[in-house]
């Protein structure tokens, strides 16, 4: 209890504790942050753009750069062929043989993977380049859902692998066997997590350069961390890692984990400078940061419990199967290990079972994402625990009280490893139900449902883990294999405290914030321990890895500012203090222990005659060191390194210890359903924090509502959908949907205050808690509210409707129902029919002469026969203001004349590939007339089904409708268009009599 | 009538922040890219560029609009106002003011498109309801505040212009 | 993201913007808000060789009152005719709609042409056009026929497609006046505020018969008259079926039909508050 006793010996804090506004505001109020695309750049600073896959798994044929180097201002491509001479695929965190690297060599896996950069003049010419590139690609067959995948027979991603699973791992803790064959209930729920993001507003920002002359690489980007990435990038760019300069600005926009992926870009961009012979900035855009910068994993997972008639849990059982995407790029697998030694949550359970899974799929790479590991684990922990207490007629906060770690057990080791430092759950629960009206929801809820009305109640108890083991990820491996490798743990913290010939106090901390008020937060440190105001210290979080301290722990992740960073600072201004007060002892002629620091000035206590300004103290250390005690050796300057010991390398049987520190949170809310609409509305949401001593309410509570939006969000209303064929269909922020302030309201927000023992302030962490409580605790509400099982997020409108149920009256007859395209993929199908003008066998001829093909075509430039009934054509098709022009591959076949045929046809564009076919049926009606049937069958692609997801089968159904309509006008029939409109016009004549037949 | 071949710079002349300020732009640059990377004015920032997360707005004669929704050569002639010409001197306007007190921003990149939309939407509702300024702001996507501290900020704002003394503490 | 390279143009007269309408066809596009083609342009879903920018054509921005009709210009700002004294007096329906057009940003820039001639299915504005029986004035060069008025339900034909020529502008939108002794009411259903619409239901209740137009749901809005003695919910359930209701990442093809069937049903019989 070392540190606590520091915390003590300091007094009360004159700023540690108080909602400071915030230093950072002042600039970035003004316009006057600095964000990676606002720094000046070298001049003859390129632009990057980069040229994607709109395909989920495919062979790169062929890369034909010719057309794209010819481009006025284009001065580089960068290909796959550069990219195998200069650099090494990443290192993978499993021991498999799959090679991931910054742009597709051979293969592509993902819709959205890199295949070529170029670099231009500026970014507008580089993507007239793009659209240049000739790529060309033997499609083979995707893989999205991640149990299809981790079957047998599903399309393998890495043939050197062999299956998707590429890490299969079973752990056993306890005796979890006994525990479920001895228990009165067992308890099973299978849920799937669904893939989103935290997708910060400021995209991707690289700036890289080469020095030819020392073979090393400079390079700026809005990378968050964890430095031990720098390894990965260096190893990746084939040098030490003083090769690899990498630095940070001083502002970024957001992250929430996500800027960790921007690393795999930082290498790619290095290549294209070092190709281009000149500095290269690449600043992504939004559709390339939503398809293929990184995300949350997907999860499956099957969970199970061995209860007791009381309600009290024995043993948990899981079995998770996490989707990492196309690659298993670093850190992952961390997703799993992050929370793996806290799987039992915030309960007293003694005995668990886990078997985790990595599975690859045709999806983007996965990382690190606000919660980390939390949301998934949670989802499945906290909704059994809602199942369980309905299964056994229990109330679910009782059920949740009953199986508390005990206030007295701290700190607690969890089974799987975890040590919980500190808390009081019990005292967390009483507080939050009584200090946000828990009775009076309750009150609320009886007299809503007394009305009919759909309401209920949801809970959720969670454990928060903030600063990362660095180690946690090697339980990833076998005992053996770690044994071999060597042991990893620990989570290096550092700071740097400094003070001026004038006595100005200068703070550098390598955690690299986004945001989170770090700059403040450490000034109030350092003022408390200095005694000087706050506002006057200055605070870098910028990092350079070739001047600043730094370790692999470095950077902004895992909640370890205030637990960690902040401790650290702490650390380093008591050395400060410490050797003024000792220069002050020798000036004073006192002893040390009776110098005062306050009010800016240094003063012996007791004796108000011996006082100096701090800054004139601290100035002797420059400017007269002859001045100085014996062994003070001038300069102030101390930078402070800082490890928990409690943070060890997994053990033997798979104990891991994966955090330092565990907060807890408690929340609840009731929530009230449109019985038409399907909305949820929140009606409370009161969320309770532990998070240890609490360095600045107003940050903290910032820290709370921020992932309570983007909790709200993932609970009702993002996803990144995803097409059967693997295509993205979320490549707008009018697809991917995150709350506006019309969706998130406020929530009831409480504090306690239980120290960590392990970290110098007492403080943890607190940013990720309501990431991993919110999607959970509004499900359990939802499940409350409609006596439902099953949920599944994001809880739309549609899907909360389908679970209260839709009675459909029947269609009236003669309006048969649109059948629904298959799965949830892009494949478009439809069937459709119209009436031409001439017998069965002209209609067929017409088809088969090239001369009118060309004309029913849409925006047929060219259309150049290369076969039987095979054609290479040029065509601009489009809907409304939309148009590309595509490269097509026309084909007749399944010849029957003059009953049936069959027009298939496949096209690239820069908008990406579209591939369609028409199965033509010909019926000769009377009036020397042939109806034409047709059902035909669309896949869409690349951008336009990133884009346009809700466009595509209307757009479909257009371009396919207007070939067979212009065939009726080329054959004499005038205007036929829209077949489909005037069925459902002929339909109402029929209905309404209006017809004069 | 103008007209502008493409893949040809020509002169765009606005005043920015009340400065008569001169650039270089082909027909197809957006006037976010050329007020950030011609004029140098980067405190307006690019979210999405399909004019949906609202980062960019910036106020074109006064009305707050998309810059990546326009032209560069749209702009000609015209009055653009950014976050860098809301401040009342040196020091920062109420509007900032109350945005620091509140804690309304956290990383700070969405914030100057809100700034824009809100000093608009004051100059022309002085008497805000919760609803209307919540309906206001739903036009911005902010990824780290959950939106309490810009609506009490905004709220504020408009009760100290009609008279009410500022709070003290924070939301 | 950024467009493909463009020749642009900004004419000041409408003659003038005709004349290069006539010259280009379908390689142009017209810019009035910008607040769709921006967007398209700088996805690249477009690469016209020239954008005609005709916010510099004076007469093309009003709102009048002619013959029975809210006429509305080319270049008028949804934010103007949010902001119209008159609009809720004149244009009830619009006055319901038009808080729902969108954001206050968008609306800002965005013309009341410029989403009717786009014919977004789920777009707030085409629906009441729709459902008011308006129409649209097309203008072409054109020594004789330069000039056509096409009714709504002739000018929407299908996802973003319309009656408009490629050498046509689009120069005023129509919208019946309101009559006193009609109702109109206006519900809608999207995932966010300001997003297009799941559902979107416009009525107008006369006093012998009801027009009930449905947005987000068939490839454009559609409209529907039932007659006040007929029994709704049948008619809302023939109505429902007949839209062709898709399913998509955000809801589902039975929901849009049930959404359509139960708001409708509230929307035909309870008045607006």
């Amino acid at each position: 209890m070392q540190a606590q006793s520091t915390v003590e010996a300091l007094g009360r804090f004159a700023e540690c504790g108080y909602a400071r506004e915030r230093v950072e505001d002042n600039a970035l109020l003004r316009g006057a942050g600095r964000f990676g695309d606002d720094l000046a750049t070298t001049a003859g600073t390129l632009q990057a753009a980069v040229l994607r896959s709109p395909h989920a798994h495919a062979r790169l044929r062929k890369l034909d750069i010719t057309s794209a180097l010819a481009i006025d201002g284009v001065h580089a491509v960068l290909t796959g062929e550069d990219v195998r001479e200069w650099a090494a695929p990443f290192a993978v965190g499993v021991r498999q043989p799959m090679q991931h690297w910054c742009l597709a060599v051979d293969k592509v896996r993902y819709v959205g993977e890199p295949v070529a950069v170029v670099v231009a003049r500026d970014r507008y010419v580089a993507e007239d380049a793009l659209d240049a590139v000739e790529a060309d690609y033997e499609l083979l067959d995707p893989v999205v859902d991640p149990e299809v995948a981790a079957q047998a027979d599903a399309p393998v991603l890495h043939e050197g692998v062999g299956a998707n699973v590429v890490n299969d791992r079973h752990f056993s803790y306890g005796s979890p066997d006994k525990a479920f064959a001895e228990a009165a209930h067992r308890i099973a729920l299978k849920v799937r997590y669904p893939r989103s993001s935290c997708t910060p507003i400021e995209c991707y920002v690289v700036i890289a350069d080469y020095d030819v002359a020392a073979g090393t690489y400079d390079v700026t980007a809005n990378f968050q961390g964890p430095f031990a990435l720098h390894s990965v990038m260096a190893r990746a760019l084939k040098v030490g890692a003083s090769g690899l300069r990498l630095r940070t600005p001083p502002d970024s926009g957001g992250s929430f984990g996500i800027k960790q992926g921007v690393f795999a870009y930082v290498v790619l961009m290095a290549l294209a400078a070092r190709k281009a012979g000149a500095p290269v900035k690449w600043v992504e855009d939004r559709l390339e940061h939503l398809q293929a910068s990184s995300s949350a994993t997907n999860r499956v997972t099957e969970i199970e419990a061995a209860v007791s008639a009381e309600g009290r849990i024995s043993a948990l059982r899981y079995d998770q199967l996490d989707d990492c995407g196309a690659y298993l790029r670093a850190p992952e697998p961390a997703t799993f290990y992050r929370m793996h030694g806290t799987l039992t949550g915030a309960y007293d359970i003694q005995h668990l079972e886990a078997r985790n899974r990595v599975v690859l799929t045709n999806k983007t790479p996965t990382g690190l994402n606000r919660g980390f590991g939390g949301p998934q684990v949670y989802y499945a922990l906290e909704r059994l625990m809602q199942r369980i207490a309905v299964a056994l007629d229990l109330d679910p906060l009782e059920v949740i009280r009953r199986n508390l770690v005990p206030a007295d057990a701290f700190p607690y080791r969890a089974p799987a490893g975890s040590l919980l430092d500190s808390g009081n759950y019990q005292s967390a629960i009483e507080k939050g139900a009584a200090e946000g009206g828990l009775d009076e929801l309750k009150q609320r809820r009886d007299a809503a449902r007394r009305e009919g009305r759909l309401y209920g109640i949801g809970y959720c108890a969670v454990v928060e883990p903030s600063i990362s083991n660095m180690g946690y990820i090697t339980t990833a491996m076998t005992p053996a294999e770690r044994e071999k490798a060597g042991p990893k743990n620990g989570a290096v913290a550092t700071a740097t405290v400094g003070v001026d010939p004038l006595g100005g106090v200068t703070v550098h901390v390598s955690s690299t914030p986004q945001g989170q008020g770090h700059r403040t937060v450490a000034a109030q440190v350092v003022a408390d321990v200095l005694g000087l105001e706050f506002e006057t210290i200055t605070v870098n979080v910028e990092l350079d890895t070739q001047k600043d301290p730094w370790s692999n722990a470095s950077g902004n992740y895992s909640s370890r500012f205030a637990g960690a960073v902040a401790g650290t600072v702490h650390e380093a201004a008591s050395r400060i203090r410490k050797r003024v007060a000792a220069i002050a002892a020798h000036q004073f002629e006192v002893d040390a222990s009776c110098i005062r620091f306050g009010d800016g000035r240094v003063t012996v206590a007791d004796d108000d005659r011996l006082s100096t300004s701090f800054r004139r103290m601290a100035g002797t250390a420059h400017w007269a060191p002859a001045l100085l005690p014996e062994g003070e050796p001038g300069g102030l300057r101390e930078t402070a390194f800082w490890s928990p010991p409690q943070l060890a390398a997994p053990d033997v049987n798979d104990h891991i210890n994966s955090s330092l520190c565990y907060g807890f949170v408690f929340d609840y809310c009731g929530v009230e359903i449109d019985k038409v609409t399907g909305r949820v509305r929140l009606d409370r949401y009161v969320t309770l924090h532990d998070a240890g001593r609490i360095l600045n309410p107003a940050v903290l509570d910032g820290q709370v509502r921020g992932g309570f939006a983007q909790g709200l969000g993932a609970a009702l209303m993002e996803k990144f959908e995803y097409g059967a064929d693997g295509s993205f269909q979320a490549g707008t922020l009018a697809d991917y949907l995150i709350p506006t302030t019309m969706e998130v309201p406020e929530p009831v927000i409480l504090h306690m205050e239980t120290p960590s023992p392990f970290t110098p302030l007492g403080a943890k962490g607190a940013g990720e808690g309501n990431n991993m409580s919110t999607p959970v605790c509004i499900a359990n509400a939802v499940a409350d509210a409609l006596g439902e099982s099953d949920i599944e997020l994001p809880l739309t409108p549609s899907r909360v409707r389908a679970m209260i149920g839709i009675d459909e009256p029947d269609a009236p007859e003669g309006l048969e129902p649109i059948k629904p395209a298959a799965g949830s993929g892009s494949a478009l199908q439809a069937s459709d029919s119209v009436d031409m003008p001439g017998d069965p066998a002209t209609v067929f001829d017409a088809m088969l002469d090239p001369k009118i093909l060309a004309k029913i075509i849409p925006g047929c430039h060219d259309l150049q026969a290369v076969g039987d009934n095979a054609y290479k054509a040029d065509v601009t098709v489009g809907v409304g203001m939309i148009r590309a022009r595509y490269k097509a591959d026309v084909n007749l076949s399944e010849l029957e004349p003059p009953h049936a045929l069959k027009l298939s046809g496949v096209g690239r564009s820069a908008m990406g590939t579209a591939e369609g076919s028409a199965r033509v049926r010909l019926t000769a009606i009377e009036g020397n007339r042939t109806r034409l049937d047709y059902d035909y069958e669309a896949a869409i692609g690349g951008k336009f089904a990133a884009v346009g997801a809700r466009m595509l089968q209307g757009a479909a159904r257009v371009i396919i409708g207007q070939i067979f309509s212009r065939l009726a006008v080329e054959l004499g029939g005038g205007s036929n268009a829209g077949s489909w409109m005037k069925r459902i016009v002929d339909l109402f004549r029929r209905l309404f009599g209006r017809s004069k037949k | 009538m103008t007209r502008i071949a493409a893949n040809t710079p020509c002169r765009v002349r606005l005043i920015l922040n009340g400065k008569e300020r001169v650039g270089q732009a082909e027909s197809r640059m957006l006037l976010s890219d050329f007020i950030r990377h011609e004029l140098g004015a980067t405190g307006t920032h690019l979210g999405c560029e399909h004019g949906v997360c609202g980062a960019c707005t910036v106020r074109v004669d006064g009305v707050a609009s998309r810059a990546c929704l326009m032209l560069a050569v749209q702009a000609e002639g015209r009055r653009i106002d950014t976050v860098e010409g809301l401040c009342d001197g040196d020091a920062l306007g109420d509007l900032q003011a109350a945005f620091k007190r509140h804690h309304a921003l956290q990383c700070g990149f969405c914030t100057a498109g809100i700034l824009n939309s809100c000093a608009e939407f004051l100059d022309k509702t002085p008497e805000p309801s919760e609803l209307d300024v919540r309906d206001m702001l739903s036009g911005h996507l902010c990824r780290c505040t959950g939106y309490t501290g810009i609506v009490a900020a905004v709220l504020e704002v408009a009760a100290q212009r009609r008279g009410a003394p500022p709070e003290t503490s924070h939301v | 993201m950024k467009p493909a390279a463009f020749d642009y143009a900004r004419p000041e007269s409408r003659g003038e913007v005709l004349k290069l309408l006539a010259d280009t066809g379908s390689d142009a596009r017209v810019l009035a808000g910008g607040q769709s083609l921006m967007a398209v342009l700088n996805m690249r879903l477009a690469e016209p060789a020239l954008v005609i920018d005709i916010g510099g054509v004076a007469d093309l921005g009003y709102i009048e009152i002619r013959d029975d009709r809210l006429c509305i210009g080319a270049n008028t700002r949804q934010a103007e005719l949010l902001a119209w004294p008159e609009l809720a007096e004149h244009a009830p329906l619009l006055a319901r709609v038009m808080p729902w057009v969108g954001h206050f940003q968008t609306r800002n820039r965005g013309t009341v042409c410029g989403s009717i001639t786009h014919a977004d299915p789920s777009a707030e504005l085409p629906l009441s056009l729709a459902v008011l029986g308006g129409e649209v004035v097309l203008e072409r060069r054109h020594w004789r026929r330069g000039r056509r008025v096409v009714p709504a339900a002739e000018f929407f034909q299908g996802l973003l497609t319309t009656a408009r020529e490629p050498d046509e502008l689009l120069t005023e939108v129509r919208f019946p006046l309101a009559r006193a002794d009609h109702d109109y009411r206006f519900t809608e259903v999207a995932m966010r505020h300001g997003d297009f619409a799941l559902v979107a239901l416009a009525a107008v209740i006369g006093p012998d018969e009801i027009v009930l137009g449905a947005g987000g749901v068939a490839d454009r809005p559609v409209v529907r008259r039932i007659p006040r003695d007929r029994d709704f919910d049948t008619e809302l359930n023939i109505f429902a079926w007949s839209l062709g209701a898709e399913s998509d990442a955000h809801a589902s093809a039975a929901y849009r039909r049930q959404l359509v069937r139960e708001l409708g049903h509230k929307l035909l019989t309870q008045a607006t508050p």
